[in-house]
């Protein structure tokens, strides 16, 4: 369990977190999307102590962080994989924080064998590692206390795609036998596939929150036609809402039959007509993530809108 | 790398009360950082190696008139004296310029107590090298010149006064560390400060209060002769200055800062 209240966070007078609140059940995968310096991190590191807030408050675990006993034992963290010493061997590292937790030593080789790091890989020192194996050792770090929550950003960094796909098999196994998993993520794609609930984040600001279908009842209708001009005057004419889509298509907040009705009506013949879902995220992520973040805008608004009339 | 095992069930962990790591665990788990890590591992074989070179090549070609413990105490403790300040400087800046700051204090959040164990390993390791330099001065002696009179004179004094010497010097790099934070910032700052400082107390303005405030002449004297109280208190001023002072400025600072990642 997480609970965000409020969290605010003030930078050298600018406002990078504010008013975020949230909630983070057991067995969840709670996705945390924006893109790079939407805020995030700073959330993160907040919920964790690391990071005072200015205003609000953080609970896990029906407690403050820095008032769990052993953290280490019931929350697993990876915040940044590079966050290691250079100089440390990949094993000794995760030696050091068994240590520290008081995690049997035998429990780093299971670790190290569940995220697929070898002996050679786990000798060498960390420095020498590529993205993706520090990647891995981060992983490693945040399961070596067999903790019941999950806080990761942006774990899927420089994982291959077959490393994307374990990952999200890890964390959806993690959530089902009971456990709370918050991971972040400037990609929709790393994130849509695994979490039940998710949460958008932008200037600052959480702009949707919700599981996928409620972020998706906005969505609408992919249209393409032989002659878009047509298309789009009709669509203003029936005083539809219409937006553009990738490869000269229009993104129409109506359901299929209605355009197809219009359509046959008004002799405009359609190439396509298909229902938008992931398009639908995907604009919706878009819009609300790159708008600056000051005022949160309207899910069905936008600077991309071509007709103006809503009826 | 191979994703065949990555399905191993994780037991998750519902029921788990935990305590949390002591005192004397955190103590273990910071002296195994200074020496885990390459350069931390290098700078205590360099120790070692350089006491070991200084005391035979002082015991060997020095004054063959003069071979005693404390000559060779004075000389033997250099080495200790000039690096480990540095292992203490990199045992508390690492953890930001390495950022393993981020780890360290999720697992132990309470971040004083983090720097209170870095203390007490690094209070160990002085004493692990005052043992080593001590043990391998005697061995000097030993050879170089046994059974001639006085030659073991203060041995006891002189021995309580280099572990307070070398400790002192331990302590005042994590100080250094715990204000710059950054590791080659704060190892320059810890050898070129005292030396500034030098420069400006031989302005004669300065003149009397130099032997009080600077470290080379208020410490100096512990590994070379019995000090009066007077050297005592001259010492307690240069490490109230040089250690306490800063201490308590990078302790401040450690508790509060925002740890980045």
């Amino acid at each position: 369990m997480i609970e965000a209240e409020a969290l605010t966070k003030q930078f050298e007078g600018r406002t990078v977190v504010s008013d975020i609140t949230f909630r983070c059940e057991p067995g969840t995968v709670t996705g945390f999307l924006g893109p790079n310096g939407a805020g995030k991190s700073t959330t993160m590191r907040m919920l964790v102590g690391l990071s005072e807030p200015d205003h609000g408050g953080a609970r896990i675990l029906g407690g403050r962080y820095r008032d769990l006993a052993n953290p280490g034992r019931r929350v697993g963290i990876l915040l940044d994989a590079s966050a290691q010493h250079a100089g440390r061997r990949g094993r000794e590292a995760l030696a050091v924080s068994a240590q520290t937790m008081g995690v049997p030593a035998q429990r780093v080789g299971e670790v190290l064998e569940l995220v697929g790091l070898d002996e050679t890989a786990a000798q060498r020192r960390v420095g020498k590692y590529s993205l993706g194996m520090r990647q891995r050792l981060g992983l490693a770090h945040a399961l070596l206390g067999e903790p019941e929550v999950l806080i990761l950003d942006e774990p899927a960094n420089g994982l291959d795609p077959e490393g994307m796909r374990w990952m999200r098999g890890l964390l959806r196994g993690f959530a089902d036998r009971g456990g709370t998993v918050l991971l972040s993520s400037h990609l929709l794609a790393e994130v849509e596939a695994v979490a039940d609930r998710m949460m958008i984040i932008g200037g600052g600001r959480i702009q949707a929150q919700g599981t996928r279908a409620e972020l998706l009842t906005e969505s609408g209708t992919i249209v393409e036609a032989a002659d878009l001009a047509e298309l789009d005057a009709l669509l203003r004419s029936a005083g539809l809402v219409a937006h553009r889509a990738d490869g000269d298509r229009r993104l129409v907040e109506a359901e299929p039959e209605v355009i197809a009705r219009l359509a046959i009506a008004n002799d405009v013949v359609l190439r396509r007509l298909a229902p938008a879902e992931d398009a639908g995220l995907e604009r919706l992520f878009f819009e609300l993530t790159t708008s600056g973040g000051s005022a949160p805008p309207q899910a069905n608004s936008s600077n991309a809108e071509l007709t103006g009339a809503t009826a | 790398m191979k994703a065949t095992t990555l399905a191993a069930p994780i037991p998750v962990n519902i029921a788990g009360v935990h305590t949390g790591p002591g005192l004397g665990r955190l103590v273990a788990v910071e002296l195994r950082k200074m020496v885990n890590t390459r350069a931390g591992f290098w700078l205590q074989i360099a120790t070692v190696a350089l006491t070991v070179l200084v005391v035979t090549v002082r015991s060997v070609v020095g004054d063959a008139a003069d071979p005693t413990f404390a000559s060779l105490l004075d000389a033997g403790v250099k080495p200790a004296a000039v690096l480990l300040p540095i292992a203490g400087i990199l045992l508390v800046t690492s953890e930001w310029s390495q950022r393993t700051g981020i780890i360290t204090f999720t697992l132990v959040p309470v971040r004083s107590r983090v720097l209170g164990a870095k203390l007490i390993a690094s209070l160990l390791l002085a004493l692990a090298m005052l043992v080593m330099a001590v043990g391998v001065v005697a061995a000097g002696v030993l050879a170089a010149s046994p059974g001639v009179g006085g030659t073991w004179s203060d041995a006891a004094p002189l021995i309580g006064q280099s572990a307070v010497y070398l400790t002192g010097g331990m302590l005042t790099g994590v100080a250094f560390g715990a204000v710059v934070l950054a590791s080659a910032p704060a190892i320059v700052a810890l050898f070129a400060l005292p030396i500034a400082w030098t420069g400006v107390a031989s302005l004669s303005f300065f003149a009397d209060a130099a032997p009080w405030l600077d470290t080379r002449l208020a410490l100096g004297p512990m590994p070379q002769e019995v000090m009066s109280g007077t050297q005592w208190a001259q010492a307690a001023t240069a490490l109230a200055l040089w250690m306490l002072l800063p201490l308590l400025i990078g302790t401040w600072r450690i508790t509060r800062r925002e740890v980045a990642s």
